[in-house]
């Protein structure tokens, strides 16, 4: 991977050349293919799907189920009908809790993880409240990996959701996801497991058929797609159970009928006009993920990663405290840290002036911060526009930050 | 370089007044910037309507550790009617630098954590 071909690929260095972007996880650089298929499909296409019979409109219903062909095979579905498309993580985590919602009795609990996002976190509190049932949450090692003997106590009979993240956005962990869904489908066949895929897709392989999980959630703009477009990913024999939570134009096969009588999924879970522009953008970036490799991308991102750890380390000796993944191979393209003497919201202000992006505060992972007794973090997350070079950068200016501080 | 890191607050930053606790405050409250993470306390003292002592705690970034600190020294010794009409660009007056949205509620979390106090249940 040649990264400055990487940079030409991507318009913002052309109006920012000096950018040091170090913030991707929270939502990555577009690049110029992404843009142009969006404009395109505003300048040249523009119409609706799936409803209009003359060309134009046939035109844009394949264009947008091109794009979701090419999301099943990038995660390895076993068809695109198991792909449905959202707005986001957040949504597709959400919708997940409203198709199921009915299923939940006061007998029942749900478990998550403390390692979790809000986005993943949230949903299974409000649904459990709602739903006068029992919220368990596996609470993370010291290292900050899941504790699965943990978990294993966790999950019973009555246990109808586990929810938990690939990747940690804080941490960077990679959670052996196939491993965890192993031990839950031993403890309880009818578990229902959703995955937040948010930081893994577009980072690590995913092959969603190995991973068995019954639901994956993640975010086209994430991947170097657009904002507003995610993806849920449902088991085919799952989702043609769930009944429909959202109403309207696009999802219905019999309106008038006494008993509404719906579309197979996905339809039946995309009412009214989802976001097409977006959705044919997400196409474009897979194809341009696909074109450099995801285990390319991975090598690239973890190589930083471990860079940046040993680097921090050696320029800040015990007065830094990195949150990584103890095991090198559980590494993903996030490193956060606390620096004695500077507050992450100082550190990210002051760097911020020598244009080098990074996210500081709770990362909306407040229960992982409490669990590992954090008031605040730096995170610093790689991709393929990154180099050592950003990371020599960074300490320099870190270290100019404790002076002034 | 526009930094809003000027001697002023770095200077309440590195040498915060009026920070700590108090044994036996008639009011005391705490407020979260849920964001950061950012949490202050105040112990307060009032009699006869006048804040004899305030004192400050907790964790911050530099602006809102010298946001507090800056505040709490406007503050002592004055009548409470005085301090509970006190408005957010009071205390951005006091800092005298330009925020951004975001560090303008490490401001003003100690205005909140201020108020909140001051109109919470006597403690003694």
């Amino acid at each position: 991977m040649n990264i400055t071909d990487i940079k030409k690929a991507f318009p913002i260095f052309t109006h920012h050349p000096d950018l040091i972007y170090l913030d991707s996880a929270a939502t990555a650089l577009k690049p110029a293919v992404v843009i142009a298929s969006e404009q395109a499909y505003y300048e040249q296409c523009s119409t609706n799907i799936a409803r209009g019979i003359y060309p134009l409109a046939e035109q844009t219903t394949t264009a947008f189920e091109e794009s979701r062909a090419t999301v099943a095979r990038f995660i390895g579905a076993r068809t695109p009908e198991e792909v449905i498309f959202t707005a986001g993580t957040t949504a597709s985590l959400n919708l997940t809790a409203d198709l199921l919602a009915s299923r939940i009795t006061k007998e029942d609990n749900i478990v998550t993880t403390a390692l979790e996002h809000h986005s993943n976190f949230l949903p299974w509190k409000e649904l459990a409240k709602r739903n006068k049932a029992e919220l368990r949450i596996v609470p993370v090692t010291e290292t900050g990996t899941l504790h699965l003997e943990a978990l294993k106590k966790l999950v019973d009979n009555h246990t109808k959701i586990v929810a938990f993240s690939a990747t940690s956005n804080v941490l960077g962990t990679i959670n052996p996801v196939s491993e965890i869904i192993r031990i839950i489908r031993s403890l309880n066949k009818e578990t229902v497991i959703i995955v937040d895929a948010a930081q893994a897709v577009g980072h690590i392989p995913v092959d969603v058929v190995a991973w068995d999980a019954d639901f994956i959630a993640f975010s086209g703009h994430k991947l170097f797609g657009p904002t507003g477009v995610g993806v849920l990913f449902g088991k085919q024999t799952l989702l043609n159970q769930l009944s429909p939570v959202a109403f309207g134009g696009g999802m219905v096969l019999d309106a008038c009928a006494l008993e509404t009588l719906y579309k197979d999924a996905p339809a039946r879970f995309e009412a009214g006009t989802p976001n097409i522009a977006g959705i044919i953008g997400l196409g474009a970036a897979i194809t341009f993920i696909e074109s450099i490799g995801v285990a390319e991308i991975h090598a690239h991102e973890t190589k930083l990663a471990r860079y940046a750890c040993q680097a921090l380390q050696k320029a800040f000796g015990d007065d830094i405290r990195i949150l990584a993944a103890k095991n090198p191979e559980d590494q993903s393209s996030i490193v956060s840290f606390t620096l004695t003497g500077a507050h992450p919201h100082d550190t990210a202000q002051l760097l911020g002036e020598h244009n080098i992006c990074v996210r500081a505060g709770l990362q909306c992972a407040a229960p992982l911060h409490e669990a590992l007794n954090l008031s605040a973090t730096t995170r610093l997350s790689f991709s393929i526009y990154n180099t050592e070079h950003d990371i020599d950068l960074l300490i320099t200016r870190l270290k100019e930050i404790r002076t002034i501080l | 370089m526009s930094s809003i890191y000027q001697d002023i607050i770095l200077d309440h930053y590195r040498n915060p007044r009026n920070h700590g606790t108090i044994a036996h405050p008639t009011h005391q409250a705490k407020a979260l910037n849920a964001s950061c993470g950012d949490k202050l306390q105040m112990d307060i003292i009032i009699k006869n309507d006048i804040i004899l002592d305030v004192k400050f705690s907790g964790v911050g970034c530099a602006i809102s550790q010298a946001a507090a600190s800056l505040l709490t020294e406007t503050v002592a010794k004055k009548p409470v009617t005085e301090v509970l009409v006190l408005e957010p660009q009071d205390v951005l007056t006091l800092l005298g630098v330009p925020l951004s949205p975001s560090r303008i509620k490490c401001a003003l979390l100690s205005l909140e954590t201020l108020k909140k106090t001051l109109n919470s249940q006597k403690t003694a």
